[in-house]
């Protein structure tokens, strides 16, 4: 039996990637944060013994990768490893052991088989409140962002810590959504924990020990053999960003060696006073992210396909920032770290990676209320609305950049309709944005116009969460650069607005966005000339950059205007 | 809240019905001499011909003719009938599904179509969920819109999220866009504004002023064909529906003419995506609905067999040569959802195509079948799909050329399929281009002989199967060990013994027919119509009588629906509604055919449905109903239930051949039955192989197979042999 064994241990491999997809679904079906349901910002992973991660969900936060990889060992450091009992379920929001903010909740259940430990089940999600604040980059210390929760047990030996419940629910907006989130994180354990002991019976194994070492040789061995058909050395490249009050600097060295990988993010800015600094592990995660898509992109993450890559940064840095720093937007500077990457790693490894594209989610929030007594006794009330938003990707060696489409994140939309269901706001348009991808051999990606209301008797504040204003993505290889965040009121004057931080809109009038696009890349002489007539047709370019940027002819303008009205492309 | 649901709606949205004649009622038992039904399913390979008469069932398969698909039709109606003895006159009706819509959706071969929106939101339709289908893969490319850019047009107007006009809409800007929409020369035209499944006027006004201006133009509209909220689903629905319809309907008509003309003048009705079957006329105008009809009809098949064995849960397993297909049947009916996505374009990956947001069949397709070819990946795991060798140049044993091994070279080294005896001997396989194929891709790569190599494919490609079974299961909270399998498809009876094991199924049948399962299907459909409206309400606000006129405007527009295919038979209507705790993202259906709209009701069915599914109830939480459902079907016939078995006798094999059985991991020797020796009650133990024409039954050597009084082989975990009753689970409480 020592042949089938190997196919035994593929097909237990592969069944508890499926284990975590559904310990992930599960998730998605009972959450309340539209950031987990509808986005899908959350993560779910399976651990031996030990803490050591042998596989995790593919879900739409990179953020999560290390994070998650890294957790359980806090865990079993914290709470002992001989308090572990069955039915206990331990919870944390610490945004340095967990995954960087305190609004993401990760709960970490032990799994018994046969009444011995076998391993644990791990998940994470962004929760609708944690109390403070809000959600916003406005705090100026971890404390005024909300309830922090140390690592402990939410259940133990199967009940649940009243005490422990009441205390969040005193001390969160949306109580009952925000309770009901923590035990859909425990359900999705439980998921996965059943399907784990259905596996364990039908191979007739009494736990993971095997099945784990056979899984971390393998991914250890592929990713060292990936690094090995590198070519070692070493390359700086940096990258700068609005910051909240002042311009913040990524720095980044990155080394390819024998086995590993390097990334040393020394001569980055220091910590920022507002909420957009990132706690190490999670500027671990975004980089270990872009260093995997370009160099191992099918190796499943588990301890060992992660373990080659090394990530350093100096402490009281924006992107190794210590307790108390404000990390709420963490995100803001963590979505720009795969863009700083990839500036050194490109000079290592040409023609792999894209240019730069719009980086952060272009998120908002909207607080509403009734704009006068008389409207709220008509029906108008608060609502609190959370948008997620795209701008263009990069354009890529080969290929155009992606129109409003996430990267790094991998999270959705939500459809405008039901935000209109969700609170009095209105979204009057959504659409892309002409002329926004950088020019280039490949263009980038379209960004997209936004406009953003109130319903009738209502007033709002907007929470900007925005970056690349100040800063558009920078091409590639002689590729133009995508076009800068804008946002202003439709007040005539389009009075500008802050890329970040809350602000109020006058009643009547609504936010006018336009978010960026991505980069191109290569020099726009070498594109394609059948690719510009048909980017002109579609309306990504218009007549004037198609002149300017392009160098298209009258005669050519003219004959894609009279395709047009035949409703047809060009040809050839 | 507004009046979404006004009588209006129902009197609009079925004007076309009446538009469309008298035609619609007809009785189907009125001529005695047409007596036998027909059942046709064009698939991407085969046309399936079933004729079914004087209790006796007669098919055929014929190769698909894509430059005139009735071309195929005609032909296999000829062969049944005269296999039958009798004459294409002896048809009473005519049941037809077909996967051209969906063709066309995949290779981009429809109409010249447009697509008028309202201003803002020119690109939904491409913009989609702004998400990459794929994590890690820097180099993805999305799947193109329907109708690019160019071909979308906005007009000023907007609906808010409560039903009222927020921007009205002005004739004149209507007109001027007519002009446009004429002399671009577009054939068909979607529209699709916002929240115009709450109040569709603007929406009709459009497409009356686009009628009388360009009588020529085929238009439809969003909140007739997919009343639903999100508009990216919906938008793309009505693009899809316009995009297909003057081919589709061009395609009918040609049908029903060429038919009339060999002599088959009878009704025919189109199988359509959620199970049911509709008019030839209803099908011509929302032809997206016969997206998907195929697989629908093998779910039905499944379904008829779950009824006549009195098998609650039933998990239908449909594996051809390019794809596997799985779905969940409960009392008796195949699960449905309102949503699912066409097209994928990236390895089956979910987003990767386009959704289309109708009543829809819910079931898992993945890159599994016979065709499906393996090799070994970075991580020396093997990999099998979702790239299929297809019929051309076919799995390595083929001999057409194909040097990459498939899922069938791995069966035929394993000892599953006879290299001498494959579809009734017609085809003679060769044992050694497989070893050869395994050895080059798996075999040397792995240091694993052919044996083992050719085991770790089929362990892979169950296991695949096993898995997206798995995470269907969990998405609706069942748990499969208390399912029963039904197989059907030329390559599922090779593999479904092992994929019980897997998921820890004990029973399973292969019924008779299982070759052309899905038209047997549509001979087993009802005709049935789900009105669906999305109408928020939460249960604080619950208001019973809005509820009830609801619900009985819904009723309303599906009987009306199902009255113009049948005007007789007794009606069977159910109503669910989708409810969550509010602040959730996702519904759950909650039947309430047979409760009194109260707010008790609505609380108590809805917490005891999401107990089920989640093991716990939220407290302190409002609930809120999202949409609402009523389904109007024609009852069906509850078919002959399966005798119950007298002791079982055990049947001597008449051959034996060696088997690789992965229960025992070894090769082991295995008698060979042919299916029809196999006399009803008598009993074949396993490892053992049952053959016929299109398709070998493999009986891992834990299991025994048996023969039930209708044709239907049943196999069973030897400890849980069937008594003398028909099989039946216990249902938990």
């Amino acid at each position: 039996m020592t042949k089938p064994s190997t196919v035994f241990m593929q097909v237990m491999w592969n069944r508890l990637i499926s284990i975590v997809e559904e310990q992930a679904q599960a998730l998605i079906r009972t959450a309340f944060s539209t950031s987990v349901r509808e986005a899908g910002d959350l993560s779910a992973g399976v651990y031996n013994r030990a803490g050591l991660m042998l596989a995790q969900a593919v879900t739409g936060t990179p953020g999560h990768v290390n994070a998650m990889a890294d957790a359980v060992a806090h865990f079993i450091r914290e709470i002992g490893p001989g308090n572990i009992y069955e039915g206990d379920i331990y919870i944390t929001n610490d945004p340095w052991m967990g995954t960087g903010h305190l609004h993401d909740i990760t709960v970490v259940t032990p799994s018994f088989h046969k009444g011995r430990h076998v391993g644990f089940f791990a998940c994470t999600a962004h929760i609708v409140d944690i109390g403070g604040r809000g959600f916003g980059a406005d705090a100026n210390s971890v404390y005024e962002e909300g309830l922090y929760i140390p690592i402990m047990k939410f259940a133990e030996k199967g009940k649940i810590d009243q005490p422990f419940v009441r205390l969040v629910r005193a001390n969160v907006r949306e109580a009952d959504q925000v309770v009901g989130d923590m035990l859909a994180l425990a359900t999705c354990n439980d998921v996965g924990h059943r399907r784990l002991v259905g596996m364990l019976e039908e191979f007739n194994l009494a736990d993971l020990e095997t099945v784990g070492e056979f899984i971390l040789e393998n991914s250890h061995r592929a990713t060292l053999e990936r690094i090995a058909a590198l070519k070692p050395g070493s390359a700086r490249g940096s990258l700068t960003s609005d910051g909240f009050a002042t311009p913040i600097v990524l720095e980044v060295e990155i080394t390819i060696g024998a086995e590993e990988v390097t990334v040393d993010f020394a001569g980055s800015s220091p910590v920022d006073p507002k909420g957009i600094n990132c706690p190490l592990v999670y500027t671990k995660a975004y980089a270990c992210y872009a260093l995997k898509c370009a160099i191992a992109p099918e190796i499943p993450n588990n301890a060992a396909s992660l373990e080659p890559f090394k990530i350093t940064a100096p402490e009281n840095t924006i992107i190794n920032a210590l307790h108390p720093a404000p990390v709420a937007l963490r995100h803001v500077i963590g979505h720009l770290i795969p863009d700083t990457v990839y500036t050194a790693l490109d000079q290592l490894l040409p023609n792999l990676v894209p240019a730069e594209g719009a980086g952060p989610l272009c998120n908002f929030q909207v607080s509403l209320r009734p704009a006068s007594e008389a409207a709220r006794r008509t029906g108008a009330r608060r609502a609190e609305v959370l948008m997620f938003n795209c701008g263009g990707s990069g354009a890529r060696p080969g290929l155009d950049g992606m129109n409003t489409t996430a990267f790094p994140s991998g999270v959705m939309t939500m459809p405008i309709e039901a935000t209109e269901h969700a609170g009095p706001v209105i979204i009057w348009r959504k659409e892309l944005r002409p002329d926004s991808g950088g020019a280039g051999k490949f263009r980038g990606g379209l960004g997209q116009y936004m406009e953003v209301g109130a319903v009738d008797g209502h007033v709002f504040d907007i929470s900007a969460m925005f970056d690349r204003v100040r800063h558009a993505p920078r091409g590639r290889l002689g590729g133009g650069n995508g076009a800068s965040t804008e946002i202003c009121l439709d007040d005539g004057n389009g009075t500008a607005m802050a890329g970040k931080g809350r602000q109020s809109v006058p009643e009547g009038r609504r936010v006018k966005l336009a978010l960026p696009g991505g980069a191109g890349y290569g020099p726009v002489v070498e594109r394609d000339r059948t690719h510009v007539l048909r980017d002109l047709a579609l309306g990504y370019i218009s007549a004037a950059a198609a002149r300017r940027a392009y160098g298209l002819s009258e005669e050519d303008i003219a004959s894609v205007e009279a395709g047009l009205r035949r409703g047809d492309l060009p040809t050839g | 809240m507004p009046k979404p649901f006004s009588r209006r709606s129902i009197i609009a949205t079925c004007r076309w019905l009446v538009a469309r004649g008298k035609k619609g009622c007809i009785d189907v038992s009125a001529n005695s001499s047409s007596r036998g039904q027909l059942g046709a399913d064009i698939g991407g390979t085969f046309t399936d011909i079933v004729l079914e008469i004087d209790g006796k069932t007669f098919s055929t398969k014929v190769l698909t003719t894509y430059d005139a698909p009735e071309r195929a039709i005609i032909e296999g109606m000829h062969r049944v009938c005269e296999k039958a003895g009798v004459t294409p006159a002896a048809i009473g009706r005519i049941i037809h599904g077909t996967t051209l819509a969906t063709n066309a959706l995949i290779e981009r071969r429809g109409a010249k179509t447009a697509l008028i929106t309202t201003a803002g939101f020119r690109d939904t339709i491409e913009m989609r969920t702004e998400s990459r289908f794929e994590q890690y893969d820097l180099n993805i490319v999305l799947p193109e819109p329907l109708l690019p850019r160019n071909r979308r047009y906005t007009l000023d107007e907007r609906i808010g999220a409560d039903g009222r006009v927020l921007i009205p809409l002005d004739r004149t800007k209507i007109e001027v866009l007519a002009g446009v929409i004429a002399e671009a020369g577009y054939d068909s035209v979607a529209v699709g504004l916002i929240h115009s499944y709450l109040n569709p006027a603007h929406e009709r006004m459009v497409r009356d002023v686009l009628q009388e201006l360009c009588p020529q133009v085929s238009v439809s509209i969003s909140s007739e064909v997919s009343p639903q909220m999100r508009e990216y689903e919906r938008f793309n629905t009505v693009v899809a529906n316009a995009y297909v319809k003057p081919m589709m309907k061009r395609y009918l008509a040609d049908l029903e003419q060429k038919l009339a003309r060999e002599g088959a003048v009878c009704p025919i009705f189109l199988m359509h995506s959620g199970g049911g079957i509709i008019s030839l006329e209803a099908a011509a105008e929302f032809p997206v609905r016969l997206v998907e009809s195929g697989p629908a009809g093998g779910a039905i098949y499944a379904a008829h067999f779950a009824a006549r064995f009195g098998l609650d849960r039933v998990l239908s397993f449909d594996m051809g040569g390019t794809t596997a297909k799985i779905c969940l049947i409960k009392g008796h009916t195949p699960k449905t959802s309102r949503v699912f996505e066409v097209a994928r374009s990236y390895r089956f990956k979910k987003g990767s195509g386009m959704p289309i947001s109708i009543p829809v069949i819910d079931m898992v397709e993945i890159g599994a079948g016979g065709g499906s070819l393996s090799h070994v990946d970075s991580m020396r795991q093997i990999r099998v799909g979702p790239e299929s060798a297809g019929s051309e140049p076919g799995p390595a044993c083929y001999g057409r050329g194909g040097k990459r091994p498939a899922v069938t070279d791995a069966d035929l080294i394993l000892g599953k399929l006879d290299a001498d005896n494959f579809a009734g001997g017609t085809m003679k396989l060769d044992a050694k281009a497989s070893r050869q194929a395994v050895m080059n891709a798996i075999g040397e790569r792995l240091t694993l002989d052919d044996e083992t190599a050719a085991f770790g494919i089929a362990e892979v490609v169950d296991e695949n199967m096993a898995n997206a079974a798995r995470v269907h299961a969990v998405e609706n909270g069942e748990d499969l060990a208390s399912y029963t399998m039904i197989a059907f498809g030329g390559a599922a009876p090779l593999h479904a013994g092992r994929l019980c094991e897997k998921l820890g199924i004990e029973r399973m049948l292969v019924p008779p027919g299982a070759g052309v399962g899905s038209a047997i299907g549509f001979l087993r459909a009802p005709f049935s119509f789900e009105a669906t409206r999305s109408v928020y309400m939460r249960l604080s606000a619950f208001r019973a009588d809005t509820v009830a006129e609801l619900l009985a405007e819904l009723e309303r527009e599906a009987t009306t629906f199902v009255r113009s295919c049948d005007g007789e038979a007794p009606l069977e209507v159910t109503s669910k509604v989708y409810m969550r705790y509010i602040g959730q993202g996702w519904e759950i259906p909650v039947d309430v055919t047979h409760a009194a709209p109260t707010l008790e009701n609505y609380r108590s069915m809805f917490e005891a449905e999401y107990a089920k599914l989640f093991s716990r109830t939220v407290e302190g939480l409002d609930i809120e109903i999202t949409v609402w459902a009523v389904n109007a079907s024609t009852r069906q016939v509850p078919p002959e239930p399966a005798k119950p078995l007298a002791a079982l006798r055990q049947l001597k094999a008449s051959a034996t051949r060696e088997v690789f059985d992965a229960f025992a991991h070894d090769r082991v020797k295995a008698g060979v039955y042919r299916r029809c020796e196999l006399g009803v009650g008598q009993l074949a133990q396993g490892p053992c192989i049952i053959v016929e024409d299109e398709t070998t039954i493999i009986v891992p050597s834990n299991a025994a197979a048996t023969c039930r009084s209708d044709g239907c082989i049943e196999i069973f975990k030897r400890r849980s042999e069937p008594t003398a009753r028909p099989v039946s689970l216990s249902i938990e409480a």
